[in-house]
């Protein structure tokens, strides 16, 4: 009999570990000054530092040692005094110098946690997670495999290298052991996930892009009868590309791990590799011997001894919590989860608060950002904010506010915005929109169309109100829509003797 | 201190990627045994209260701004290689690929 | 009338007076090479076309009243570890046959920019590992003053070079006494700068916390102009330091130590030493007081654990440093039959590129960083070296600069201790301490052996960032020496014309 998911975790409790690596966005590399650029021609941005040339020799990025600091800081970690560069000996083709620049006894950032939301049976509960340690490396190259199955016409097998990868500063946030977290283990792990990435992108540290491997994530599980206080044997599974494998991974591993503790079997300490299409993992080229990194301090490099003031001014540079000022602003703009998550998602929560900071009421701008504004930049396949800015949604609204301008106008404003012609003035200048508010020039329309339309006239003055509509609709398609609709039929109404 | 076998020294050599023929490893068993005989007096005056020295020089954060500088052409990049294919160093297929 | 016997400074001001060109004094070089290079085996490559090519543009600039510094024209030979843009740069090995560098080291880069003439490259043991120039992939370099004696090493083809007056100058590096060994087993000079002093990069690691690239010449001044061309920060180098240059040159020209104090290093003297050795210290010990400088004893208790932290903290850094030799990007491939793996055609190059010494120093590393052996191996080894600099320390406190011999013996015989790795490892004993210190030292030749007639080399040396001050103790014992003498001690050496 096989367990299913909810079985397995009624019977076994799962304990989590986590290891994140962040590309950051620096425009040099770690150690050398090679651009960085995502999908450029292979192997030019490289040099004789990052091909592992004989006789290069590394000097470090001061950015990326700010932007781990921050990142450190971001956590709650403390920045050691003192860190240091180690080797990391293994032998491995994308690997030009065949060890790995990285921090191994000596890291950056030491002892950090973050709290993280999830949605419970009970309701929202909150998990702390512990951080171990907030590290730099540096990326590998890639490889390329040809030949194989498909090629053995030939018998060519080989692989080819680029290099540009290489040497990409890498940020390693490698988290304790989660204990306690029961049958929320997956989503712990997502949210936990999701939070980093929201606040790596708050820190601008980093794209942030699972799917080009600028955040990769490790997820390690072990599992262990319940009550036993026992810690299981983990298994590691790498090739996690995106927030929903993250909790699929682990679903389909904690779901694995309890079937072959139930058929008697042993875990195996191995790492496996995490299959997209259908959920599951499967296990990774085992090695025959645990490797042995011969790490010691890279000599090459001098220390980081980062100072108090430095350490303090980097504190002062970060942003608020991307989950705190969420929150925050949610209060603020008394917007219900649904729409939040919606504004989330669309990445629209800055343009929101820059806008709304700009006197906007926040429902409006809300309203303008999610709707109007994402509807043209849908159709031109672009961002919303790089259609209008925030102070010309800011100016709109303002008008929308004082009755200057109604919701259909407003849109025409948007919308000569958009073309670009001109600031939200020239747009309603050019196109002469403008609220008709007149009381005369409306009640010469008013009297038109009661002229044309008797019947309905009559009908209304004997008491029958809805019939109105067509008549202000006819007064609305006279002025161009540019009078004020509530106007209108305020004015009709009591022409007639409704009012 | 063990001796050293020519397990150990093959083991060794594996970690070191270095393909030895088994004369080879007994020749260098008995020489690292030799060597480590005379290098493992390290350890007469390496007592506990005292800090190793990694570098013989006691400097701190020395750091590069985040400049782009020119990299290397791709001609240039791949001018030492043994073998190339579409820009890329060309090498025996990687086992264990993913 | 300058020729190849003059001194580097003697050429530069005959160079600046126009009474020679660069490019006959390149030739005079380049043909001194082809008359005695087959016997002595000093150079790996030599750059004729290249060279010419430099000297004339040199020429050119000097004929246009163009301002050029002080060694402009004057050749250079260059070890074969430092990368040199398209001309090819082996380290003496295998498995970097063929490796043409796409781009300069600092060093060949400042000297290109200070118009010396590079000749060539020049031979070593292989990744500088060794004492004698044999364990080089191309041949054993012979000493100028015997051809069936090593000239020592690892910078063996360098030192031969400038002593068989193939080149006035010449760059080394200095590991655990590369430059040092060499030059006082052919009676040249040869300095060894502090750590971080002269620029790494583009500098085949060897040991990278003991390496250092420095100067050979036949003159402390000679050394003192090459010194002050090569030294200074480089950026590209995390370890270089960023302070000014000491004033070397100056130090050179002083010729006064009066009120100097000179430590004589107990631990580096009498038995152990070759008597003809001693007997030479004990005379430039006399010619210093004579000078007016002060003689203090000084001991170093711990320097006899150095070398055998040495042979511990080298092969570690090393076996990491020549990882990078794999087959993947550039040198030597080996086995790639289409039928092998990446990591058996590693695997094989490794085997069939590097020679029996670096093989034995990459596994006698490894093994000190390998899980569990790591605290007792190179974790001690890292704590001697802590010995080592308070044993510096204190003697500093007294001397101004410190002496000793440089070997325990003269030039040996080629094939004398090549099966004997430990004995070989000892003919380092007194270098070995300054580079676990960082601190710099020099070579100079201080007379003859009496009972086999063979150069005998002082050490002399000074705390991190004084180098000017071993210059000056330098200076001023050669100037003595030579009014001793009457005439340089390379007059003594047989001529290689007819030497058999
Ligand atoms: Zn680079």
């Amino acid at each position: 009999m096989t367990l299913d998911y909810k079985a397995a975790t009624e019977k076994y409790e799962p304990t989590l570990g986590l290891e994140v690596h962040v590309e950051l966005n620096t425009n040099s590399k770690m150690f050398c000054s090679c651009a960085t650029e995502f999908g450029a021609s292979p192997n030019t941005q490289t040099c004789p530092v990052c091909l592992g040339l004989p006789g290069a020799l590394p000097v470090v990025n001061g950015k990326a040692i700010e932007s781990t600091i921050l990142i450190g800081l971001a956590l709650n970690c403390s920045i050691a005094p003192y860190s240091r560069f180690a080797r990391k000996n293994y032998f491995y083709p994308d690997m030009p110098k065949n060890f790995q620049t990285s921090q191994y006894d000596e890291p950056i950032c030491v002892d950090g946690f973050l709290d993280v939301e999830i949605e419970t049976d009970e309701g929202p509960k909150v998990f702390r997670v512990d951080i171990e340690r907030v590290h730099m490396e540096e990326d590998t190259g890639k490889s390329l495999h040809v030949g194989g199955s498909t090629g053995r016409i030939h018998g060519a097998e080989y692989s080819l290298l680029d290099y540009n990868r290489a040497g990409i500063p890498l940020v390693e946030i490698v988290t304790r052991i989660i204990p306690g977290t029961g049958k929320y283990a997956p989503q712990v792990a997502r949210a936990y996930v999701t939070q980093l990435r929201d606040i790596l992108r708050s820190l601008g540290v980093s794209d942030v892009k699972m799917e080009q491997g600028s955040l990769r994530c490790d997820a390690n599980v072990s599992l262990a009868p319940i009550g036993s206080g026992l810690l299981g044997t983990r298994s590691e599974t790498k090739n996690v590309n995106s927030l929903r494998s993250v909790e699929r991974a682990l679903t389909g591993e904690i779901e694995r791990q309890a079937n072959r503790l139930e058929a008697g079997e042993r875990i195996i300490q191995e790492t496996r590799h995490f299959l997209e299409e259908s959920g599951l993992t499967r296990p990774g080229r085992s090695k025959e011997q645990a490797e042995d990194y011969r790490y010691f301090p890279e000599p090459d490099l001098v220390p980081v001894t980062p100072d108090a003031k430095w350490i303090e001014e980097l504190r002062a540079k970060l942003p608020e919590n991307p989950a705190d000022r969420r929150k925050r602003l949610q209060r603020e703009w008394n917007v219900p989860d649904s729409e939040m998550n919606s504004l989330i998602n669309a990445e629209l929560v800055d343009v929101v608060e820059e806008t709304v900071k700009l006197g906007a009421e926040p429902t409006r701008a809300r309203t303008w950002w999610l709707g109007e504004i994402s509807r043209l930049a849908n159709e031109k396949e672009v961002a919303p904010t790089s259609l209008i800015s925030t102070a010309f949604v800011a100016e709109i609204i303002a008008l929308i506010s004082s009755g200057d301008l109604t919701d259909k106008l407003a849109r025409q404003v948007v919308e000569g915005v958009v073309n670009g012609e001109g600031s939200p003035k020239e747009v309603i200048e050019k196109r002469g929109l403008k609220v008709v508010s007149d009381d005369s020039a409306l009640m010469v329309a008013i009297e038109a169309a009661i002229a044309a339309q008797p019947d309905t006239a009559e009908r209304v003055r004997g008491g029958n109100i809805p019939a109105a509509g067509a008549l202000i609709g006819a007064v609305m398609k006279a002025t161009g829509g540019q009078a004020d609709a509530s106007k209108v039929r305020e004015l009709l109404l009591k022409h007639l003797g409704q009012g | 201190m063990a001796a050293i076998s020519r397990d150990d020294v093959a083991h060794l050599a594996k970690l070191a990627r270095i393909e030895m023929t088994p004369a080879e490893l007994d020749h260098m068993a008995s020489e690292l045994e030799q060597i480590l005989g005379a290098v493992k007096r390290v350890q007469e005056v390496a007592t506990s209260d005292i800090a190793p020295t990694s570098h013989p020089l006691s400097m701190s954060n020395v750091f590069r701004d985040d400049v782009v500088k020119p990299s290397l052409t791709n001609e240039e990049a791949l001018s030492g290689a043994p073998a190339k294919a579409d820009e890329r160093f060309k090498v025996p297929q990687i086992l264990g690929e993913e | 009338m300058t020729n190849i016997h003059s001194t580097a400074a003697e050429m530069a001001s005959a160079l600046a007076a126009k009474e020679i060109s660069s490019v006959e004094l390149t030739k005079q070089h380049l043909d001194r090479i082809a008359a005695v290079d087959g016997k002595i085996n000093a150079f790996l490559h030599i750059d004729k076309a290249g060279a010419l090519e430099q000297a004339e543009v040199i020429d050119k600039k000097r004929a246009s009243g163009e301002k050029l510094s002080p060694l402009a024209g004057v050749p250079i030979a260059v070890k074969d570890i430092l990368a040199q843009k398209g001309i090819p740069t082996t380290a003496g090995s295998k498995i970097l046959e063929g490796w043409r560098p796409p781009y300069d080291s600092t060093v060949v880069a400042k000297l290109k920019a200070a118009s010396v003439v590079i000749l060539g490259k020049t031979n070593m043991d292989e990744f500088a590992m060794g004492s004698s120039t044999e364990n080089s992939a191309y041949g054993t370099t012979q000493n100028p003053w015997d051809l069936a004696r090593t000239p020592g090493g690892s910078s063996g083809g360098s030192a031969a070079a400038v002593a068989a007056f193939e080149a006035p100058l010449a760059i080394g590096t200095d590991t655990g006494g590369s430059i040092r060994q060499p030059a006082a087993l052919t009676g040249i000079v040869g300095v060894k700068p502090t750590y971080g002093a002269v620029s790494r990069y583009g500098v085949v690691a060897y040991s990278s916390s003991l390496d250092q690239v420095g100067p050979f010449a036949r003159t402390v001044l000679d050394t003192a102009l090459l010194h002050e061309a090569i030294a200074g920060h480089d950026e590209r180098d995390s370890t270089s330091i960023n302070a000014p240059v000491p004033q070397v040159v100056a130090a050179a020209k002083r010729l006064d130590v009066k009120g100097m104090k000179i430590g004589v290093i107990k631990e580096l003297s009498g038995s152990g030493f070759q008597a003809g050795i001693s007997a030479r210290i004990a005379e430039s010990i006399e010619l210093l007081v004579a000078a007016g400088a002060e003689i203090v004893e000084v001991t170093c208790p711990n320097f006899e654990y150095a070398l055998a932290a040495y042979y511990l903290i080298a092969p570690s850094e090393a076996s990491s440093n020549l990882a990078r030799f794999d087959s993947m990007r550039y040198g030597l491939r080996v086995g790639d039959d289409g039928s092998r793996g990446a990591e058996e055609v590693m695997s094989a190059t490794r085997e069939a590129g590097f020679g029996k010494e670096v093989k034995r120093r990459i596994i006698l590393g490894t093994y000190a960083l390998s899980s569990g052996y790591y605290d007792a191996y190179y974790g001690s080894a890292q704590k001697v070296r802590t010995l080592v600099k308070q044993d510096f320390d204190n003697a500093f406190a007294k001397a101004d600069v410190l002496i000793s011999p440089v070997t325990p013996t003269t030039a040996f015989k080629i094939g004398e201790k090549s099966n004997d790795p430990v004995a070989m490892y000892l003919s380092d004993i007194a270098t070995i301490p300054v580079n676990m210190a960082g601190i710099g030292g020099m070579s100079l030749p201080v007379g003859l052996a009496d009972e086999d007639g063979l150069p005998v080399g002082l050490q002399i040396m000074a705390p991190v960032m004084q180098d000017d001050r071993f210059y000056r103790v330098g200076g001023t014992l050669e100037a003595a020496l030579l009014s001793k003498w009457g005439q340089p001690i390379l007059s003594k050496a047989p001529d290689l014309t007819v030497q058999k």
